[in-house]
């Protein structure tokens, strides 16, 4: 599997390592209950920005992702 | 005894479909839809059979880009792109350096076929005119045919399109006609078969396919697969549900993996010369396996790489794939 479809660092957790918000669900990591998430997270794209939670804009190529935050800037698959 | 039964369908669609090309019925697509999982390997090998004797062993390979994402004032409840409700897709445009991005990179990977996709109920003149302005900024550089998935058209529209140069347009019936209700409420059927005649009337290729596994009955499938084989298009993409978050279909479990390829297997059989391509939800629903299976069971097209608003298998897993299975891309401009 590439980049884009490997689960990320982070698995259960909701994310990426150290982030405060569930990529997929938009809710906070601490509290837990991400399995599906992470599951999802396989073949998804972040939706939610880890550090504030706001929905992103994703544009999925049919290569790479890119997702946008309003706040918190672009992130890409390569950085996954 | 069931099993002497189903020998015997399987035996008489060997004589009617794989030697003679007469498409399987809806009432024996039914039957094939409830063979046993005993008789599911009987199936694939006859599917497989049928699509090698009808098709070849080419393979066409596509990538779909999503043009305009989200916002979607149709409220087809399989969809994490419709506004109407609370998805975490959200809307966004593709610029054109970014398209032409897209399709380069569809190229590289082999794929003969690039589909232009927006979610909406139909294009709007802002739309038609990006569309315009890609289609010709991606003719400038690639060599790729060019499909479009623009929703419902005006006949002025279907006769741009088509003077634009696309090849195929996409627009999906999505299911049998007596389980659309249940899905879309917002537009008809019979709305979405208009665009499709226009389609042909104009002279581009029809492709038109839907999902399996929204909730449907067998009945309602074996009756989808009749209906696709009644309009005769030139591609039928098989998707599988992928349940979106936050949309009416989002809490449906997925589809059985032997009821996919039975599906598949089915399909072939009521649609023996068709495109019949792999699309969305194969990697949930068959996971890895599930390529080469559907590929040896009347499969003879994918869409490789990512879909619209969600990731798929790497290209190279399929291109690798069907070099071990001895399939050929099929060659631009090549007919199958």
């Amino acid at each position: 599997m590439n980049a884009a479809v490997d689960a990320p660092a982070g698995g259960a957790s909701g994310g990426a390592a150290g982030a405060a918000y569930c990529d997929q669900c938009g809710e906070p990591v601490e509290a837990g209950g991400h399995e599906r998430c992470a599951a999802r997270r396989v073949l998804e794209p972040p939706r939610y920005c880890a550090d504030c939670a706001r929905r992103m804009v994703v544009q999925v190529t049919p290569t790479d992702w890119t997702a946008r935050c309003s706040r918190h800037g672009e992130r890409h698959s390569a950085d996954r | 005894m069931a099993a002497p039964v189903h020998t015997d369908l399987l035996a008489e669609l060997r004589d009617s479909v794989l030697d003679r090309g007469v498409p399987a019925t809806p009432a024996q697509v039914l039957e094939l839809l409830r063979l046993p999982d005993e008789r599911l390997e009987d199936l694939l090998e006859l599917a497989h059979a049928v699509r090698m004797r009808w098709c070849g062993p080419e393979v066409e390979v596509e990538g779909i880009i999503s043009l305009k994402t989200g916002g979607c004032p149709e409220d087809c409840h399989f969809c994490s792109q419709s506004g109407l409700f609370a998805s975490p897709v959200r809307s966004a445009w593709l610029d054109i350096p970014m398209l032409v991005e897209a399709a380069k990179q569809t190229a590289k990977t082999g794929a003969t076929e690039f589909c232009i996709v927006a979610a909406v109920r139909g294009p709007d003149e802002r739309l038609m005119t990006q569309v315009a302005a890609g289609i010709q900024a991606i003719k400038d550089e690639i060599d790729i045919n060019i499909a479009c998935s623009l929703g419902m058209l005006t006949p002025d529209q279907v006769q741009r399109l088509a003077a634009m140069g696309v090849h195929r347009y996409n627009h999906n019936l999505e299911t049998a006609r007596s389980y659309f209700p249940e899905v879309v409420t917002t537009h008809t059927w019979e709305e979405r078969w208009d665009t499709l005649r226009m389609v042909r009337e104009a002279g581009m290729e029809v492709c038109c396919g839907g999902i399996v596994g929204m909730g449907e009955t067998v009945e309602q499938r074996a009756e989808f697969a009749g209906q696709l084989a009644e309009l005769e298009p030139d591609e039928v993409p098989l998707n599988f549900l992928n349940p979106r978050p936050g949309t009416p279909f989002g809490d449906l479990e997925l589809m059985p993996a032997a009821d996919a390829l039975r599906t598949v297997a089915a399909f072939r059989l009521a649609l023996p010369r068709t495109v019949l391509r792999f699309a969305g939800g194969r990697e949930l629903t068959l996971g890895d396996l599930g390529a080469r299976k559907g590929l040896l069971g009347g499969i003879n097209a994918v869409i490789v790489g990512n879909y619209l608003t969600t990731l798929g298998r790497p290209a190279e897993s399929d291109i690798e794939l069907l070099g071990e299975l001895s399939m050929p891309v099929k060659a631009l401009n090549q007919t199958l």
